[in-house]
């Protein structure tokens, strides 16, 4: 007998989890001599009151859903990626050295390339922790992490040396060549006769994104290697019975897993900067962990939920102008709580609700 | 029913002294499930009392709760007359019983007496109670016959050690009563009389032991008086000595049960499964397979007997693909790869091998995914399941589990639920439907009836010998003798990963079996 | 006595290994009462930074480093004590709970940092009785002119501040806790096999949150001494990745006092090396980078948990939530 109606599980846990991390965040905002509700009214005007505003929030939310979509592959296979961050970092090396290989005369030309050198380099960078885990059972969860480091002072490096743009004085490469911008939101909306505000940041990789979300959720549920991974990942033991290599799904996963986190490198590096700066991830990749959690590691949870944070984020740059108390690290503040109350204290929630949905039953049953 | 037969010589305690343990109206619930249902008891002092049943049947729940694991739900409990609350195992403790868990609760990297004196220090530093612990140690194995090295690592003692250790602690702790839970489904047949002279020994010096177990032979052999579980409920308490394991078979099963399953001679045909030779070292470097060598043919039945831990799990592993080996093993002629990219569970499903495997829950079954994803569970590749190169046929699997769903009497029929949500006779089916529809050459089938009901076992019993008589080759192994005895067409015993010897069912017994598995070879004194 | 170049650097950078050491052996041995238990911490980073922040906060305020320093243990504890009823009581993922709490230390200082202060997330830097001073050690003077020895005692030994001898005497007493008392045989149990440790009638719940709780006290002595001793104000993201060294270096200590404690002075001595020698020459031949010698330790963490080095075999019951079971 299924302990909670599927719909309780899917939504309700997720939203009261949300309730309770948003509650505890009003309580820093009001710590810190601010008003909860007017910073909440101030986010959401920030965040959709303006296509400018939606134009940010969405370009967030197509990070947020690249490297959601990264930890969750991963968490099918159970498998807990937290180097996201280092593996779009090393993306971003990819994106760059395929669009300032070649002078691209159009975008729909260059795109194909930068997503395979992020893909590409971005899974690269998932290997390595992967073939340890595989092969050496080193815990992917603390070789991520040092690879998360390794790639800032790679990137570093390589910002400072061989990358570094000659024409300036900051650790930057090269511009890529003006053929590479791909389309905003502005461009792509305005022959339709939609007015689309010029400055924000959205570009074609949010339908790229959502793409993604689409083929993983193909991937996961439709195609023998998705059963394979969600199989190796309910039960190892079973899996191994099975003959599903451990080794090749831990791998594969990873694969897929990284070049997603990489795809962030595309709007970003090449979407939005047009040259490799340094810090670009800006903590999205961490960002995915949580968007993982709330979105229940399935693509259309991870949307939404990639769109909520996408909002946070936008939202966040806002209150610094409105509440100098305030400053963006309150969005870091809402994400750990987040983490916390959806990934770790899951149970808290969860058990009282059993309890009461069993109640709920006997008491139906009984009449 | 058998219960009125048995009322009439219903136990009673004696009246001068009070009950070692007294149980009334003990009920039990885990969710909609009742473990236990209104559940008295009284067991006297200085006796061995036995606890019978079925898996299932609610015992260990009721030793759980006397041990303060678990909270009854209504009930109350006296000890020598007296009432106790037992809230946790240290109340427990207090009142004076130790109990012995079907799983060892040691820590293996801890020596015997660190283990000992764990929960039961002296005080705050441990070089004092370390050596009272020896000294009691010391006194406890000459009086008992439970000889321990005290400085040995309890992972580099053998079972029947380690559970010497877990009698020893709940002696160090001054126990009265002492609880043991299926002690010897892991002990071989001598390890198993050493146990009873050592229970034997403790009930002369006046302590009162139950024994919960599914063995007959040993309510008969060692208790003094037996109690009957069945579904949750106490359906009996007799003297031992005016019972018979068929009268008290009958109260566990609720009926008469057909022991011998009926079946035809066997017909073996043509060699399918010919193994030569088979070693296998285990991850800590230890030998589990020492050289087996047999053959099966095609149309039988060869069970495997053995005490568990003695090479079986081992020997299907190799077959089904995932433990490395060395020797050989032919599958209608040909050799197949015990190591390397080709001996994994796909080549073997290749190469024409079904395998229901011991454990359905860890290895079985998928217990999240729903009963249509673990149909194809070990068969995702195959193209039924597979509407083209990268796209698996959802609709063609749920279509072919509701049909094996009803060819197995799988119940409920509903390929939507998830493997957990089924009972373990139920979940059984499932994994047998998928194993043995494939029509295999050579069928693997481990443990097929453990944790499964009465029914479910004959039905299960049933299609195993119809595969038989359709002129397949099966390997079964089982610890159940009884289970053993009625399929097989050959038995082959192992010990301490080796073949004891080859035997045809109608011309041993379980004596000579028994005697095989605790690695005593015809005329050998034991 | 006169010295040579090349000691005078030898004994400089011994001192330094000292001094970055001790935020790795206080947060390591945080680790080792933590997962001794059977509960990850991958949360010691931000057990650490919470601390930080409000020891050098209190600590300012107040005017006295002790008083800061229990500020700081206190917020360590808190978070401590999150962690422990996410993962004993709820039985939460061990793993997303440290993670939560990193980000949650990472966010939090900066807030409540800029809101207090507006220094952009940095506290004001601490002077006179706000933070820690050396201590010389007797006879340091007059010993420093006995051959070799000398000099090491007086100006590698000697002249630290007291939360340094305080870490590098919580290594006997931590295995003497482990190895010699009651609690310390408990503690290794419900690492091992809580099981064992319930049926002995021992709360499983109580002992891991005792375990919890010491590795919260750890980390905030760690953090403490990261912008109280080492440092003279908090500033942000300042333990920089310190806790997973600390992880890092526990994992290659398998679990044991002393062998953390050299391990935490490996780490501790390539940190110094990075710090005094950012541009290595090698030979004239060609420069190692600074990125390089800062990710080394990273990267030797990498290779040490690659099992390159020894295998590693945490407790048993390591990261996996106590349920009773028959």
């Amino acid at each position: 007998m299924e302990r909670m109606p599927r719909w309780a599980d899917v939504f309700l846990v997720p939203f009261i989890n949300l309730l309770l991390a948003f509650f505890v965040s009003g309580l820093v905002v009001l710590a810190v001599g601010e008003d909860p509700l007017k910073a909440v009214w101030i986010m959401l005007k920030g965040s959709l009151g303006s296509t400018a505003g939606l134009g940010y929030t969405l370009y967030y939310a197509t990070n947020y859903i690249f490297t959601g979509l990264a930890v969750a592959v991963a968490f099918h296979a159970r498998l807990f990626n937290i180097g996201g961050e280092g593996q779009a970092t090393i993306a971003g090396v990819g994106v760059a050295l395929a669009l300032l290989a070649v002078n691209w005369p159009h975008w729909m030309l260059a795109l194909p390339f930068a997503i395979i050198g992020a893909g590409a380099f971005g899974a690269f960078w998932a290997s390595i922790p992967a073939y340890l885990q595989a092969k050496r059972g080193s815990h992917i969860v603390i070789t991520t992490i040092m690879f998360n480091f390794i790639a800032a002072a790679v990137m570093g490096y390589l910002l400072n040396g061989p990358l570094k743009s000659p024409k300036t004085q900051n650790a930057e490469s090269l511009p890529f060549p003006p053929g590479t911008h791909l389309p905003t939101a502005h461009e792509l909306l305005a022959p339709l006769g939609i007015e689309f505000s010029k400055s924000a940041p959205l570009n074609v990789s949010f339908l790229l994104a959502l793409l993604c979300a689409v083929l993983v959720f193909l991937l996961l549920w439709r195609t023998r290697l998705g059963y394979a991974i969600r199989a190796f990942g309910q039960s190892e033991s079973a899996a191994r019975y099975a003959g599903i290599s451990s080794v090749k799904i831990i791998m594969i996963t990873m694969l897929i897993s990284g070049a997603l986190a990489g795809m962030l490198a595309i709007n970003v590096v090449m979407g939005e900067q047009g040259r490799l700066i340094k810090e670009f991830v800006e903590g999205a990749g961490f960002v995915g962990i949580a968007v993982a959690l709330m979105g229940r590691s399935h693509p259309f949870g991870i949307v939404l939920a990639a769109i909520l944070f996408g909002m946070l984020t936008q939202g966040g740059f806002e209150l610094l102008w409105e509440m100098p108390n305030l400053s963006k690290e309150m969005v870091l503040v809402i994400q750990a709580l987040i983490i916390l109350f959806t990934g770790a204290l899951d149970n808290m929630v969860r058990a009282p609700l059993e309890r009461l949905f069993l109640y709920l039953n006997r008491k139906k049953r009984a009449a | 029913m058998g219960s009125n037969a048995a009322e009439g010589r219903q136990a009673t305690a004696a009246s001068s002294t009070p009950p070692a343990i007294e149980l009334r109206g003990i009920s039990k619930a885990f969710g909609p499930v009742q473990a236990n249902k209104d559940i008295s008891l009284s067991v006297r002092k200085g006796a061995i009392h036995g606890i019978v049943g079925e898996n299932g049947a609610g015992k260990s729940t009721l030793m759980s709760i006397l041990y303060g694991f678990y909270k009854a739900d209504a009930g109350e409990i006296f000890i020598n007359g007296e009432q106790v609350h037992i809230h946790n195992s240290q109340d427990a403790i207090a009142a004076g019983i130790g109990m012995v868990f079907q799983h060892f609760k040691l820590v293996e990297n801890f020596t015997v007496l660190e283990n000992v004196i764990l929960g039961a220090e002296e005080g705050a530093m441990l070089r004092p109670s370390l050596a009272k612990a020896r000294e009691l140690l010391g006194r406890l194995a000459e009086e008992y016959e439970l000889s321990v090295d005290p400085d040995a690592l309890i992972e580099d003692l053998t079972v029947g050690h380690q559970q010497r250790v877990e009698i020893l602690k709940a002696l160090y702790r001054k126990a009265d009563i002492l609880i043991l839970d299926e002690p010897t489904g892991v002990l071989t047949p001598s390890e198993a009389d050493h146990l009873f002279r050592i229970l034997r020994n403790l009930r002369d010096e006046g302590k009162t032991i139950i024994l919960i177990t599914h063995k007959l032979r040993e309510i008969m052999e060692i208790t003094d008086t037996v109690s009957v579980m069945r579904r949750g409920e106490m359906t009996a308490t007799v003297e031992t000595a005016s019972t018979s394991p068929e009268e008290l078979a009958e109260l566990m099963v609720g009926r008469k049960v057909l022991l011998q399953v009926e079946k035809k001679p066997a017909e073996p045909r043509d060699v399918v499964l010919e193994i030569e030779d088979l070693k296998v070292t285990d991850e800590n470097g230890v030998e589990r397979l020492k050289g087996i060598s047999l053959q099966v043919r095609a149309g039988e039945i060869l069970g495997i007997a053995g005490v568990s831990g003695n090479g079986q799990s081992e020997l299907l592993e190799v077959l089904g693909g995932y433990r490395t080996a060395s020797g050989s093993i032919r599958l209608n002629g040909r050799a197949l790869d015990l190591s390397g990219r080709h001996s994994d569970g796909q080549s073997r499903r290749a190469a024409g091998i079904a395998h229901v495997p011991e454990d359905r829950q860890r290895e079985g079954l998928i217990m999240e995914f729903a009963a249509w994803e673990n149909i194809a569970f070990g068969y995702h590749n195959d193209p039924r399941y597979n509407r083209n190169a990268l796209f698996m046929d959802n609709a063609a699997l749920r279509a072919d589990t509701r049909e094996k769903m009803e060819r197995f009497d799988v119940r409920p029929p509903i390929p939507e639920l998830a493997a957990r949500n089924f009972s373990g006779g139920n979940q059984q089916k499932i994994v047998l439907a998928r194993e043995i529809e494939r029509n295999p050459d050579l069928l693997l089938v481990g443990q097929p009836t453990r944790g499964v009901d009465i029914g479910a076992i004959e039905f299960i019993h049933k299609r195993i010998i119809e595969l038989r008589d359709q002129g397949k080759a099966i390997l079964l192994v089982s610890v159940e003798l009884e289970e053993i005895l009625s399929l097989s067409d050959r038995i082959a015993v192992m010990f301490d990963g080796r073949i004891m010897g080859e035997r045809l069912p109608h011309e041993t017994d379980e004596k000579e079996l028994g005697l095989l598995m605790a690695g005593m070879q015809n005329g050998e004194a034991a | 006595m006169e010295h040579s170049q090349e000691f005078i650097l030898f004994l400089v950078t011994l001192n330094q290994m000292i001094t970055v050491s001790v935020v790795l052996i206080f947060a390591g041995l945080a680790g080792l009462f933590s997962e001794r238990s059977g509960i990850f911490d991958i949360g010691l980073e931000g057990k650490m930074l919470i601390s930080a922040f409000f020891a050098a906060a209190v600590s300012y305020e107040t005017g006295n480093v002790w008083i800061g320093m229990l500020g700081g243990i206190a917020a360590s504890m808190v978070f401590a004590v999150i962690h422990g009823v996410t993962s004993i009581t709820f039985r939460g993922n061990q793993l997303i709970s440290g993670v939560a709490l990193n980000f949650l230390a990472s966010g939090l200082t900066v807030v409540l940092g800029n809101a207090w202060y507006q220094k952009g997330g940095q506290t004001p830097a601490l002077s006179g009785a706000a933070r820690f001073h050396p201590i010389e050690l007797p006879f340091a003077d007059a010993l420093r002119d006995v051959p070799l020895l000398g000099p090491i005692y007086a100006d590698v030994i000697s002249g630290h501040k007291p939360l340094v001898y305080v870490a590098f005497a919580l290594v006997p007493l931590t295995w003497w806790i482990l190895f010699r008392t009651r609690f310390g045989l408990r503690l290794r149990a419900v690492g091992e096999n809580p099981a064992s440790v319930d049926t002995a009638g021992i709360s499983v719940i109580r002992l891991r949150f005792a375990a919890v709780l010491i590795a919260g006290v750890l980390c905030g002595m760690a953090g403490a001494y990261l912008s109280t001793s080492q440092g003279a104000a908090f500033g942000r993201e300042m333990t920089a990745g310190r806790g997973y060294i600390a992880l890092a270096a526990l994992i290659f200590a398998k679990w044991r006092p002393w062998y953390l404690l050299m391990a935490t002075l490996l780490f501790g001595l390539l940190e110094a090396i990075s710090n005094l020698f950012p541009n290595i020459d090698v030979f004239g031949l060609f420069t190692i980078p600074v990125q390089f010698t800062q990710a080394l330790p990273y990267i030797l963490t990498v290779v040490i948990l690659a099992g390159f080095v020894g295998k590693a075999v945490p407790p048993r019951a390591g990261g996996e939530p106590y349920v009773k079971e028959r």
